[in-house]
């Protein structure tokens, strides 16, 4: 029968085909994510007095641990604190400073500082994109800031980092995130306390 | 109530009048021998003489619908008015939809089984949608909805089923497109198919048997057995998007049996609009071409095609964001955040794709037998998308998948007995993935080969010359083998160490490398009967049952999905899906009327669905986890429609869709069930007037009642820097939206054997601004606003 020899041939060359199809098991590299920020340090050094350091590290990135978050003392009330920000991917060795690609593509990002209105605090941007680019833009990054304590009192300080914000927008450069839009890289809240 | 006694009275008293004329290739004139002719709802057919000339006695003065058929010419219809005896030419369009003499005797015309639910799509239909997308014209048919990522991604959705429930069937090869994701539209051009047929259910096995959805099969035009050359160009351009697009196809075909035939389409757009801003960065860049060629002899025959599909699509700016913070302040202020001038230009976030589909196939056929047919097809997609990336990444993409796919199917069919008719198959394939390490993003899908090996039969037979009666099983077996790492946080959160330890590969500093390999069993089946009474009257009743294997997200995406601000978490314990579908049919004209309803019935267990559970919280902030499970569902539903011709020139159609989606564990709405749709048109058809037809279109959408409250609360900074703690609302549909669209066009001969048809649209005709809740963008902007469209096509 013609038929069946037909079948069997296609049976024939079916049981080829999946025998001899590859079967590399060679190991898929590892990636080890470039571009995770692991951890924000914020530094805020007083005219007098102890520095004090804000700390946010997670070191499992988009993993399900939360991130380890430390505040190493209260801020002097009335005090006039320089800050800067420093953001590190801590999944590679050596550490990676993301700061270096913050500062060339300052045009692009920009950090947000805002306290809740228990907290008596106000944050002034001390950076621009100038500083970094040499563009001539008086457009502030956020690196740097200053923050002045008021009288004692506790409540939140979040940092945000919006990477593409519409800088041109109302209050934007004066710190108010409300017109930013953009997408945020970076938003962690820490605890403080002036005395 | 006594004038249309009367009436009644008046046309039986006189029923002796005639329709005749001859019926004509509508491409070189010739006369057409051999056509059918029939009188939908009455018994009265005739065949066109060896001059073409034909008669059809008996009429009564009223209105027909004369459906004729020939076999090298689509299936045409056309109303005609009688009050006394009259000549009527009628001309079949043969260009676009050959069907060979070969293929009409061997093929069984019903994709699916006999008394599944279906329904096809024809070219005059397709090519109104030219500068589309599948799912756009698929939505045409009642009971196909879709499933949005902005207005270019569209999904089609079956009976409130997609993605992987519902396979795409390209030239009888199954499309392996990365289908499992939801802003994954399917890679394939429209202008490449012919005809559409959607089979909503798994009845037809012979193309798998995971359809818990159902299957959407494209068929490319065939060639006719004859010495021809025809082709066709269509220009369209659209002002919102400012786009154009072309797209031409040619065949040339000998009376040999020999064929040779390419078709190109390029699509250029911009960024869409809305009513009241632009959707900045939703342009979009289409190529595709296909090529082929064969040998169609009555006893044997082969293939060979080609097709490519390359498509670059930006993806509204505005939904990129980068935690729930974000998305909070996307849906309270209703506005998208970002909002740029008009450009062609596309920026990341976007996708690039491109799909290959290489097939050769042969067929055989044997006297008193059947036809044998080998079919190789091979296929590999690239997916790249692009998201917002810093420094030295930003012109990187986020995930880099290449999916290669080889299948050897092979299908006997038995038709030697015209009352029996059985097809028997078997199928293998080899699918790889690798995705591209290079992105420098830890791999959303990971390395894995995958085997299947799959077998069927299917048979239908004629039980009496009114019941038709079909059956069909089928049996897979898949094997997927995967490489993957985890964090060793997410494995140890999971809980996978304990049942899947022995997996572990490799254990590094902080992942470690895990090597799946799980097999399934599926079964599936079908059985149905088709009866019909009185001429064009038929009722199906089909009941089927589909399994489907978890696909490669479902069991091990773990990490964070940028475009949707969630982390998506997998499950290693997912088992396979098994559908029951009961599904019934009705359908009949009789006069000017016609009719369709079919209500359905799909029990699913094991449905695998993705839900939220809790935050996870990262330096970036807070995002919903998102967790694969599986539960018991049912769905249920009906698809209505009905037309009716109020004379030769005026008819109204109007189409009813309705699902209901409950998970059975929990008593509650499934996620993402479509919303009950009332589509009505109003068409003006007037032959002598160069062919008008002017049509407006009502698509009224209701707000969908029933969703799951998947609602979370989370406390963040605010833009005034206070700390709130807020309900997001992410569950609640958008409301109700009812939309108008005009159409209108007209023919005129141009050159000798060609035809220009103009076609004028105007789509959401009031510019109504709405969202709807099956676009995944609705956070972060309406809708496309009015869109004129223009489109002429040379037929030549």
């Amino acid at each position: 029968m013609k038929t069946t020899k037909y079948i069997a041939l296609a049976l024939i060359a079916l049981i080829n085909f999946t025998s001899c199809s590859s079967d590399d098991d060679s190991v898929p590299e590892v990636i080890n994510e470039e571009e995770v920020i692991t951890t924000v340090n914020i530094t805020l050094v007083p005219e007098t007095g102890d520095t004090v350091i804000l700390s946010s590290q997670d070191l499992d990135g988009d993993g399900p641990n939360p991130p380890v978050v430390s505040v190493s003392g209260s801020l002097q009330a009335g005090m006039l604190y320089s800050g800067s920000i420093e953001l590190l991917n801590e999944t590679v060795t050596p550490a990676e400073v993301v700061n270096e690609e913050i500062q060339e593509e300052a045009d692009e990002h920009q950090f947000f500082y805002q306290v809740t209105s228990s907290l008596n605090a106000t944050i002034t941007y001390t950076d621009s994109e100038n500083q970094y680019l040499s563009n001539g833009s008086q457009n502030p990054v956020g690196i740097s800031f200053n923050l002045q304590a008021g009288a004692a009192s506790t409540g939140k300080f979040t940092a945000t980092l919006i990477h593409e914000p519409s800088k041109e927008a109302e209050g934007v450069s004066d710190g108010d995130i409300t017109n930013a839009g953009g997408e945020s890289d970076v938003a962690q809240t820490f605890d403080i306390t002036i005395e | 109530m006594l004038v249309l006694f009367l009436g009644i009275q008046l046309q039986a008293q006189q029923c002796d009048y005639s329709i005749s004329g001859v019926v004509r290739d509508f491409h070189d004139g010739n006369v057409l021998v051999n056509s059918t002719l029939s009188v939908n709802g009455y018994e009265i057919y005739a065949l066109s003489d060896f001059d073409g000339s034909y008669k059809l006695d008996g009429l009564c003065a009223g209105t027909y619908t004369i459906t004729i058929t020939h076999p090298e010419c689509e299936v045409a219809e056309f109303t005609v008015k009688v009050n006394e005896n009259i000549t009527r030419d009628f001309k079949l369009e043969h260009h676009t939809e050959e069907l060979n003499a070969v293929t009409v005797q061997g093929e069984n015309s019903n994709k699916g089984s006999v008394s599944s639910a279906s329904t096809t799509l024809h070219t005059e239909t397709l090519e109104q949608y030219s500068n589309a997308s599948l799912g756009d014209a698929l939505r045409e048919i009642p009971g196909v909805s879709s499933l949005n990522t902005g207005s270019t991604i569209v999904k089609p959705v079956i009976q409130g089923l997609h993605s992987s429930r519902v396979l795409i069937i390209n030239n009888g090869t199954r499309m392996e497109d990365q289908e499992w994701g939801v802003e994954h539209a399917p890679n394939l051009d429209l202008n490449s198919a012919s005809n559409i047929t959607v089979v909503k259910g798994a009845s037809a096995l012979r193309y798998g048997g995971d359809a818990v959805g159902g299957v959407i099969v494209t068929d490319p035009p065939k060639a006719p057995v004859k010495d021809t050359l025809f082709g066709k160009t269509i220009l369209s351009g659209a002002s919102n998007g400012r786009s154009l697009g072309l797209t031409s196809s040619l065949m040339k075909a000998y009376k040999s049996g020999f064929y040779i035939q390419g078709q190109g389409t390029s699509k250029y757009a911009g960024d869409l609009r809305s009513p009241d801003y632009v959707l900045s960065n939703t342009g979009l860049r289409e190529h595709d071409f296909s090529v082929g060629f064969g040998l169609n002899k009555f006893t044997y025959g082969f293939d060979a095609y080609y097709s490519y599909y390359d498509s670059e699509i930006g993806i509204l700016r505005a939904s990129h964001i980068g935690n729930v913070s974000d998305l909070v302040r996307a849906i309270n202020s209703g506005d998208p955040n970002y909002v740029e001038d008009f450009t062609y230009d596309i920026n990341a976030p976007k996708q690039d794709v491109q799909h290959h589909l290489a097939k050769l196939s042969f067929f055989k056929r044997f006297e008193n037998a059947g036809k044998l047919s080998v079919d190789y097809s091979f296929q590999q997609n690239n997916r790249k998308e692009f998201d917002i990336r810093r420094g030295d990444d930003s012109d990187k993409p986020s995930l880099d998948l290449r999916l290669t796919t080889h299948t050897l199917a092979t299908n006997f069919l038995y038709d030697a007995r015209s009352d029996f008719k059985a097809n028997i198959g078997v199928q293998a394939s080899y699918q790889e993935n690798f995705p591209n390490p290079t992105t420098g993003i830890r791999r959303l899908i990971p390395d894995y080969e995958m085997y299947t090996l799959g077998a069927y039969a299917t048979a239908d037979y004629d039980l009496s010359s009114k019941v038709r009666l079909d059956a069909g099983f089928r049996y897979d077996f898949r094997q997927v083998d995967a490489q993957k790492y985890y964090l060793n946080s997410s494995w140890e959160e999971r809980g996978y160490e304990e049942d899947y330890g022995d997996l572990v590969v490799q254990r590094l500093e902080t992942q470690l490398l895990v090597n799946p390999v799980f097999d399934y069993h599926n079964f599936s089946g079908t059985v149905g009967a088709r009866y019909s009474f009185q001429p064009n009257w038929n009722l199906k009743l089909n009941l089927s049952t589909a399994s489907r294997a978890p696909n490669p997200a479902e069991l091990f995406s773990d990490g964070l999905h940028h475009s949707a601000a969630i982390i998506e978490l997998g499950d290693l314990s997912l088992n396979q899906e098994q559908s029951y579908k009961a599904s019934i049919e009705l359908n009949g004209q009789t006069g000017g009327f016609t009719f369709g309803v079919n209500p359905f019935y799909n029990r699913i267990n094991d449905f695998i669905i993705i839900e939220p559970n809790g935050l996870q919280y990262t330096t970036r902030g807070a995002f919903p986890v998102y967790e694969y499970g599986q539960v018991n569902a049912r769905l249920f539903g009906v698809d209505i429609q009905a037309a009716y011709a109020f004379n030769a020139n005026f008819n109204i159609k109007s189409a009813f869709a309705y699902v209901n989606g409950q998970d059975l564990d929990r008593g509650r709405p499934l996620i993402d069930m479509p919303a009950p749709s009332v589509n009505t048109t109003f068409a003006f058809t007037k032959p002598e007037w160069n062919n008008l037809t002017l049509s407006l279109r009502n698509q009224s959408i209701m707000r969908q009642t029933r969703y799951p409250d998947n609602d979370f609360e989370i406390t963040y900074v605010d833009n005034s820097g206070q700390q709130v703690t807020e309900t997001v609302e992410v569950s609640r549909p958008p409301s109700a939206y009812s939309l108008f669209h005009f159409s209108s066009s007209m023919d005129f001969e141009v050159f000798k054997q060609s035809t220009l048809t103009v076609g004028l649209f105007v789509d959401n005709m009031m510019n109504t601004a709405y969202r709807d809740y099956l676009n995944r963008q609705r956070y972060f902007a309406d809708d496309l606003g009015r869109n004129f469209r223009i489109q002429l096509k040379l037929n030549y």
